[in-house]
């Protein structure tokens, strides 16, 4: 790797706090070349985004540039003025953000903001900027590139406003690209589309790109080299080839360990009656009243029956819009069904709300939200036990501060508030909550979306360990099929408010019938660790 | 428990010295408040009269320990009134949604419009000037700000997950407004009632100046002030020392309640 050669040239960068001078980022050195996509790798905190917005000068309020260079094209970017660094932004250097939700004005229509960077950087006339506006904007699969041009982003979906972001950053015809997340945002299946789109944009321009993500297994596959960082230090770089099959720093091999494996096949007795069952489930979202007439309802689940039995692990998977939230909120009684009904234990679950919330808990998506912000940790799990009419109020306590124990948070954490702990450990309180009444069922609403890949590992460890030593039923809601994967026992795959397929979860991942599910599939690896701690990709393909 | 911060302890030094400085007036004051002198009509402050005397030769001091009981009492009881149905119909609106919540704010809206000194007046007319009416009328007046504040923070809170938790646990809908939305509201609740507490003070200040407020010869710091208007030439210190109070009580308040809401709200500790 020489200096010569390379488009860009980070090296010994570091950035540190001013007010107490810590390093937040530490002696960080990588290389890119012309039309090469490099991956940075890590959890939040790893300071991947700090160390990459630095490169177009972009430092964040209360950190300064300690030492280190970025050198691009034989310019110090971090040395360069205001004017150097305005002509690089979008005309050499394009940045694709996270949220495609903000990262395009709202008050603007899609051509002028299309436009802007044109009349910034080039000498188009109008004429030229249209031609290559619509170019681009079909070039990136949108329907309609004329329509888009008056229209506004909140016209669109995520999935499209991403290949529009990306639009307006390709117009431009950048030599570096940097994608921060730039599908973490999206939909497993739209995650891939925008993904490979994107690949081919660069590869046909020649840009080099600079991909960063935490999502490893999607870094791995567009990538032939990347840079591993965990607070703030690069503890490893290679080819993607031999960091996957030979890592060796240890923080690499956790890594690609907490990625989810398949999990082993469990013995579920289905003969005996499901403990909860769904029964032509429909739910109408009431349309937009206006002040003469009501909207048209939409109708989010089409007549959903499902059948859960005892001990049984059943995912419900799909993409956004699927309405698997909302028949997991609907059996959960948090949404009133419009006809159909739900059966615990083989009785109308209607008839006794009590003994159905004495047994039938849930875990939410957001440990952020789902937690009192007003109250202990021991309170919160001491509320669940409440309504028990036949614990003592000594007993309660002791069986709160042992599910404490049991979920990974001793006594140190009975007396913390939620904003003083960390997200996993969010969930673990959120999960304690959950367990400490006993319940027979749960449901798990994406309970690890939120949380980083290796304490997603650890509780999802604990889920399944908590899972066995109590036996309960689960409905697991995810997107996530590697998670899916490893703790399923059965997958429901649902789209547009209907079951496209079911079955076993070997079945389903081996062997998928409808399309959808296959396409779902494609976008996850299948995992195989070898001896070395490294890991064997192999992606499914689309049929 | 951390320490209150220092503005906390300023504030907090200051509303006790009023509430002493009241008690001890219930019992005690250098001079009868109400004696009329004419010897020592508008005498400047001395070593007899700290604080000099009003037009009429009563001493400024006994007749500001006496009206603070007045002012604090007025200023408590209308804070009090406002934040009890302003919160309750806040609470209500915002969780009930609706044609409930549509009926409840068509109506607090309405209210609003009027500026509360209007309406407080308005009210005196029919409920005539005295202590209690001044109550009654400026917790109306100032109810319908409590209720919209509360009703916004229970908007957003009923969307938060930890409500919906609450009701898959199976409580009920008044435990978990009791247990979960009504102390995530108390920041906002505690900020607005520090506020009108100073408002209180100074509408009954102003009522009391029109002549709409207690009815003399009882002293309020406003009917004080308001009495020393036309002498500010010769006396100024007959508008100045009820003015003081009333500004340094102000601050007090202030001072007290933004501590108040840092220490009530958890998340404020451990930051620093």
């Amino acid at each position: 790797m020489s200096d010569q050669n390379a488009l860009l040239s980070v090296r010994g960068l570091t950035l540190e706090v001013i007010h107490n001078g810590g390093a937040v980022v530490k002696d960080v050195s990588f290389d890119v070349s012309p039309g090469e996509i490099v991956g940075i790798v890590g959890e939040s905190g790893s300071g991947k985004t700090l160390a990459t917005r630095s490169i177009i000068g972009l430092i964040a309020p209360g950190i300064r540039h300690a030492s280190g260079s970025i050198v691009y094209k034989g310019q110090d970017t971090l040395q360069a003025g205001d004017r150097t660094l305005r002509r690089l932004r979008g005309g050499e250097i394009g940045v694709v953000f996270q949220e495609p939700m903000t990262s395009l004005n709202p008050s603007m229509t899609i051509g002028r903001q299309l436009e802007e960077g044109l009349i910034l950087h080039t000498k188009q006339t109008a004429e030229m900027r249209r031609t290559n506006i619509l170019h681009m904007l079909t070039r990136v699969g949108l329907k309609d590139p004329a329509g888009a041009l008056t229209a506004y982003p909140h016209e669109f979906s995520g999935g499209m406003r991403q290949r529009i972001m990306l639009a307006s950053v390709m117009l431009l015809k950048p030599a570096l690209l940097i994608a921060d997340e730039p599908t973490t945002a999206l939909d497993a299946v739209v995650q891939r589309d925008v993904m490979e789109l994107m690949v081919e944009l660069t590869k046909e321009q020649g840009t080099a790109v600079l991909l960063i993500s935490h999502d490893l297994p999607m870094v791995a596959r567009y990538t032939h080299r990347f840079v591993v960082m965990e607070r703030g230090v690069v503890v490893e770089q290679g080819t993607t080839e031999e960091i996957l099959s030979r890592p060796k720093h240890p923080y690499t091999r956790k890594l690609l360990s907490s990625l989810p494996f398949r999990g082993d096949v469990r013995a579920i007795d289905t003969n005996v009656s499901p403990i909860v069952s769904a029964r032509d489930i429909v739910v109408d979202y009431p349309g937009r009243k206006s002040l003469f007439k009501k909207g048209a309802a939409k109708r989010a689940l089409h007549g959903i029956s499902i059948d859960i039995h005892p001990g049984e692990v059943v995912a419900l998977v799909g993409g956004s819009g699927s309405g698997k939230t909302t028949l997991g909120r609907t059996i959960a009684g948090l949404v009133k069904e419009t006809s159909g009904e739900v059966l615990f234990q083989g009785k109308r679950r209607d008839n006794d709300w009590f003994h159905y919330r004495m047994n039938c808990q849930m875990v939410f998506q957001d440990p952020y939200s789902s937690l009192d912000p007003r109250m202990t940790i021991l309170s919160l799990v001491e509320e669940a036990l409440r309504l028990i009419p036949s614990l003592t109020a000594a007993e309660k306590k002791q069986r709160a501060a042992e599910t404490l124990e049991e979920v990974g948070l001793g006594e140190a954490f009975a007396g913390r508030y939620p904003h003083q702990l960390s997200g996993g450990q969010r969930q673990r309180v959120a999960i304690a909550r959950a367990i400490a009444r006993r319940p027979k069922f749960l449901i798990a609403d994406e309970p690890v979306s939120a949380l980083d890949v290796t304490v997603r590992a650890q509780v999802l460890d604990l889920f399944s360990n908590l899972q066995k030593r109590y036996g309960f039923s689960c409905l697991f809601i995810s997107h996530d099929l590697g998670v899916v994967e490893q703790i399923a026992d059965r997958v429901i795959v649902m789209q547009d408010g209907r079951i496209i397929e079911q079955g076993d979860r070997n079945a389903i991942f081996d062997a998928p019938k409808e399309a959808y599910t296959r396409k779902l599939l494609s976008a996850i690896p299948a995992l195989d660790l070898n001896d070395s701690g490294g890991v064997k990709l192999k992606w499914r393909l689309d049929a | 428990m951390k320490k209150l911060t220092f503005n906390g302890v300023i504030g907090g030094t200051i509303i006790t010295l009023l509430f002493i400085v009241a008690a001890i007036g219930m019992f005690w004051t250098p001079f009868d408040p109400m004696k009329l002198s004419f010897s020592a009509r508008l005498a400047a402050p001395s070593g007899a009269h700290l604080l000099g005397t009003d037009e009429f030769g009563r001493d400024v001091l006994s007749r500001l320990m006496v009206g603070a009981q007045a002012s604090v009492w007025i200023g408590f009881a209308t804070v009090c009134f406002a934040v009890f149905f302003g919160t309750l119909i806040g609470l209500i609106s915002g969780y009930a949604r609706g044609w409930a919540d549509g009926i409840i704010m068509a109506f607090n809206n309405a209210l609003l419009a009027f500026p509360g000194i209007l309406l407080a007046l308005g009210l005196l007319a029919v409920f005539g000037a005295n202590q209690y009416g001044i109550i009654f009328a400026l917790g109306i007046a100032y109810t319908p700000s409590m209720a919209r504040i509360v009703r916004g923070a229970v908007l957003s809170l009923r969307e938060r997950e930890f409500i919906e938790a609450s009701k898959v646990m199976g409580n009920s809908e008044i435990y978990t407004i009791l247990r979960h939305i009504l102390p995530n509201c108390l920041a906002p609740i505690t900020v607005l009632a520090t506020s009108m507490f100073g408002w209180a003070i100074l509408s009954e200040s102003a009522l009391s100046f029109l002549g709409l407020g207690v009815p003399p010869p009882a002293p309020t710091w406003g009917n004080m002030l308001a009495a020393g208007r036309p002498f500010i030439e010769q006396a100024a210190w007959l508008g100045f020392f009820p003015g003081l109070c009333i500004a340094l009580t102000l601050l007090g308040i202030n001072l007290l309640g933004d501590a108040l809401r840092d220490k009530l709200d958890p998340r404020m500790r451990g930051l620093k």
